[in-house]
């Protein structure tokens, strides 16, 4: 059986069966795969406020960033500002300007739709007291999209005891999702998130710190992504005869999720660091990952600090995921996301700091030029790149590398 | 089972009164190498919520992002 026995059925189908739908619309509801659950990954998690050391407040500084991502057909840089300033005393507070300028022709748009471009700016702010060994910290973030709005908002105390060896945190964040739809303006659905948040940071030994983090997340809503669809079969009895992406993505409205983190950051003998972390995660979806780094990082002379690492990443696919379905009506939940499937990946990553000043100028205490570059390489077990026209099991793994860069300055003052 | 209360009772302040005489182990002179910025989980915060996004983004996991906080807890 040849491969074009089984060429799949691409848009042009798609409108044939959606009569009502022209281009425009196909290309909408499709655009964004991958996106939305970006956005929402961002909130759920930008809502613990990074735990402070209690008792310390955050030193006063400005960054100034530009990123970049290339990877997978998508494109996707922008800016981020975050200015942080206190009275040095017990009040500190944070302001971060992010912005996402996305193009994108990923493998879910090539096949389901035409490439796209977009922005997405997200605002937050964060307020932190201190008190005597307690720190309390609130916080807000808002983030904006064309079909995608989310209001965020954090809470955490973090409570240094033990002679400031030992500080525990703890956080919940509760946000509150709006999904539109570009090209459907009485499209309109919820998702909200809630995320609790404990934390230990602990001085092993006066080389030896250890961090253990704990994330407990539920979603309620409308969590899957309008516009992609999942592959079907055109004939359930007969592979011959093609799939096609007609049926859309069903994902079930609630989802819990549990992960544990261990990292030791060890100060070599020579001035030098050494960090290795793990993290164990799972999900009612059925999703369970590991991920492993480990990072080495040393200062050059007097001025400059040069980091070295690697991550490694798998994880087991959603229970409703599947690359080819045999019928549209095959399961209560179907889905096709390849953030659902089964994959690793592995990044390698090295980055330079240079200090700008020897002794601190005015009213700046020290400066930094930082560059951080990153290699990811991204390998699937069940998500086929169909983009040739075969359909599983012929057409072979979906595979992509993506090349992340980070251009920063940072000031204390 | 008034006498495993009292046992229970007797335990938890035994316990509390070791909380109460903890000495820490690491003294304060003894944290230089902790203060040192390379000793930050989160060294630059700018970054790493960046690359954090960068991955939730295209792996189903999230949460327990690796560490936060770090240094000697001096100031």
């Amino acid at each position: 059986m040849g491969v074009t026995d089984r060429s799949i059925v691409l848009p042009s189908s798609s409108r044939a069966r959606h009569p009502g739908r022209g281009p425009e619309s196909i290309n909408a509801r499709l655009k964004r795969a991958g996106v939305n659950r970006g956005v929402a990954a961002l909130l759920v998690t930008a809502l613990v406020t990074p735990a402070l050391d209690a008792g310390v407040l955050p030193e006063d500084r400005a960054d100034a960033l530009y990123h970049s991502y290339d990877g997978g057909g998508v494109e996707v840089t922008g800016p981020s500002y975050l200015v942080r300033k206190g009275d040095n005393k017990r009040i500190s507070g944070e302001v971060n300007y992010y912005v996402d300028s996305i193009s994108s022709a990923s493998i879910d748009v090539l096949t389901q739709g035409s490439p796209y471009s977009e922005q997405r700016t997200q605002w937050s702010g964060t307020m932190d007291y201190l008190h005597a060994d307690t720190t309390m910290s609130a916080g807000y973030t808002y983030s904006s999209e064309s079909d995608y709005k989310a209001d965020t908002y954090n809470f955490s105390i973090s409570q240094s005891m033990f002679g400031d060896l030992t500080t525990v945190t703890l956080g919940y964040s509760r946000g509150y999702d709006d999904v539109l739809d570009n090209f459907n303006p009485a499209f309109k659905e919820n998702a909200n998130h809630q995320n609790y948040h404990v934390s230990l940071s602990q001085v092993l030994t006066k080389n030896l710190l250890l961090s253990l983090n704990y994330d407990g997340i539920t979603d309620e809503g409308y969590l899957q992504n309008p516009y992609r669809h999942v592959l079907v079969l055109n004939d359930p009895n007969d592979p011959s005869a093609g799939a096609n992406f007609t049926t859309p993505e069903k994902y079930p409205d609630t989802h819990t999720s549990n992960a544990v983190s261990a990292n030791f950051l060890y100060y070599l003998p020579y001035r030098a660091s050494l960090r290795v972390g793990y993290r164990y995660y799972n999900d009612d979806w059925n999703v369970s990952a590991h991920t492993a780094d480990i990072s080495y990082t040393h200062p050059l002379r007097d001025r400059w600090i040069f980091d070295v690492g690697f991550r490694y990443y798998q994880q087991t696919r959603a229970d409703f995921y599947a690359d080819l379905f045999d019928r549209p009506d095959q399961q209560n939940f179907m889905a096709r996301d390849k953030e659902l499937s089964e994959f690793k990946d592995y990044s390698v990553g090295f980055g330079l700091t240079y200090n700008l000043l020897e002794h601190s100028w005015g009213y700046i205490d020290k400066a930094t030029l930082n560059f951080n570059y990153d290699h990811i390489w991204f390998r699937y077990n069940d998500f086929s790149d169909v983009r040739g026209g075969a359909i599983p099991p012929q057409a072979p793994e979906y595979e992509f590398d993506a090349d992340v860069l980070q251009l920063f300055g940072s000031i204390w003052y | 089972m008034i006498r495993t209360g009292r046992l229970l009772l007797s335990l938890g302040m035994l316990l509390l009164s070791g909380c109460s005489s903890v000495e820490p182990w690491v003294k304060p002179y003894e944290r230089a190498h902790l203060a040192d910025p390379i000793m930050s989980f989160s060294r630059d915060p700018v970054s790493d919520t960046f690359i954090g996004h960068v991955y939730q983004v295209r792996e189903g996991a999230r949460g327990a992002e690796g560490g936060h906080g770090g240094g000697c807890g001096c100031n």
